[in-house]
């Protein structure tokens, strides 16, 4: 667990002195985006959690679906119809889901050990 | 997820994850988010189409005030009285500033010496503006205009924010008199020793005089409308 948090941490310190600003233009395509990269990482960590894992199948999620999300918003912004209400209530529901689930196998685990 | 392999991966997508979670942060503490933008760009469409619509109405005023010249030429041709209706209207235009008037005069320039800051003690105070527009007029200018705004008994000149309104409409410098009347008097006025031009020099303003043989100068362009003053009938 030390390595995803020890990049994250180093993530944002990057994100925070990093010199050059996102046009606001853009800004709205990034939030979709980071989203979908939240949506991607609880995904993530259930799979890991279910032992189904593939790190193949996470690094292109993440980054496909980030792409996809922030390019369908803009595909969208351009043709005026907000696809990316599409994108925040997919990959909200998503995200939702993946923590019940996660949630839930937190919770079996402590009544396992209990017995 | 035991792999150092997966455990790498989740580390690579973890960094790119803060990466962008920061950015994103430091945006909308910036500049307020998606939703502010919206709303400016709903503002601008607003703006561009109320834009556009005084652009039309304008275009209708013109058309309606041709239609009214139109109509006083064919009324003037009916009758001698109407003529000279039509001479006293002329000439009522003329002192108000309702027409487009050509003519002998000069033109005055009025550029800041040190331009783009905020604030400092050479800009263009509207009181100097005032002051040029008194001494144009006390030599006899006929017609005046700032930065294509014609000067009438309404204009006000007045400082609004960091902005000067002239004629409701706003104006940064540098600031282009034109006025018509004899050119070297008008001209004369403003060089006075001890004058405007000079105090203008003394803050830093450079003043650029050119006499010339046509100037033109516009028509006021807003619509005069008297609300309290009633003319008095004898």
């Amino acid at each position: 667990m030390i390595l995803p948090l020890l990049g994250l941490i180093i993530g944002v310190i990057i994100g925070v002195l990093f010199p050059y600003n996102i046009p606001i233009a853009y800004s709205a395509y990034l939030s979709v985006a980071v989203l979908a990269a939240l949506d991607s990482v609880f995904g993530g960590i259930r799979a890991s959690l279910e032992e189904s894992f593939d790190s193949d199948i996470f690094i292109t999620g993440f980054f496909g679906n980030a792409i996809l999300a922030a390019l369908l918003a803009y595909i969208g912004d351009r043709l005026g119809v907000p696809i990316y209400l599409a994108a925040v209530v997919a990959f909200g529901t998503r995200l939702f889901q993946n923590f019940a689930i996660i949630r839930r196998h937190f919770f079996k685990g402590r009544v396992k050990t209990g017995k | 997820m035991k792999s150092l392999k997966g455990q790498l991966s989740i580390g690579i997508v973890c960094l790119a994850l803060g990466l962008m979670l920061a950015l994103q942060f430091r945006n909308v503490q910036n500049y307020g988010g998606i939703m502010s933008v919206q709303r400016a760009q709903e503002l601008a469409t607003e703006l561009k189409q109320v834009k556009g619509q005084r652009d039309s109405l304008q275009q209708k005023v013109r058309e309606y005030e041709s239609r009214i010249l139109q109509y006083e030429e064919s009324a003037a041709k009916v009758s001698s009285v109407a003529e000279d209706m039509k001479k006293d209207l002329e000439k009522a235009r003329l002192l108000a500033g309702l027409t487009d008037v050509e003519g002998p005069g000069i033109t005055v320039t009025l550029t800041e010496a040190q331009p783009n800051q905020e604030f400092n003690v050479f800009y263009i105070h509207y009181d100097k503006l005032l002051r040029v527009v008194n001494e144009l007029n006390s030599a006899g200018a006929e017609a005046i205009s700032i930065n294509e705004q014609r000067v009438i008994a309404m204009t006000e000149i007045r400082l609004a924010g960091s902005h000067i309104n002239i004629n409701y409409q706003r104006f940064a410098p540098p600031f282009v008199f034109k006025a018509i009347g004899d050119p070297q008097t008008l001209e004369a006025a403003l060089k006075l020793k001890g004058g405007i031009a000079e105090e203008l020099e003394f803050y830093g303003i450079s003043v650029t005089i050119k006499r010339e043989q046509e100037v033109f100068i516009p028509r006021y362009s807003k619509v005069l409308e008297f609300k309290y003053a009633k003319p008095v009938i004898k």
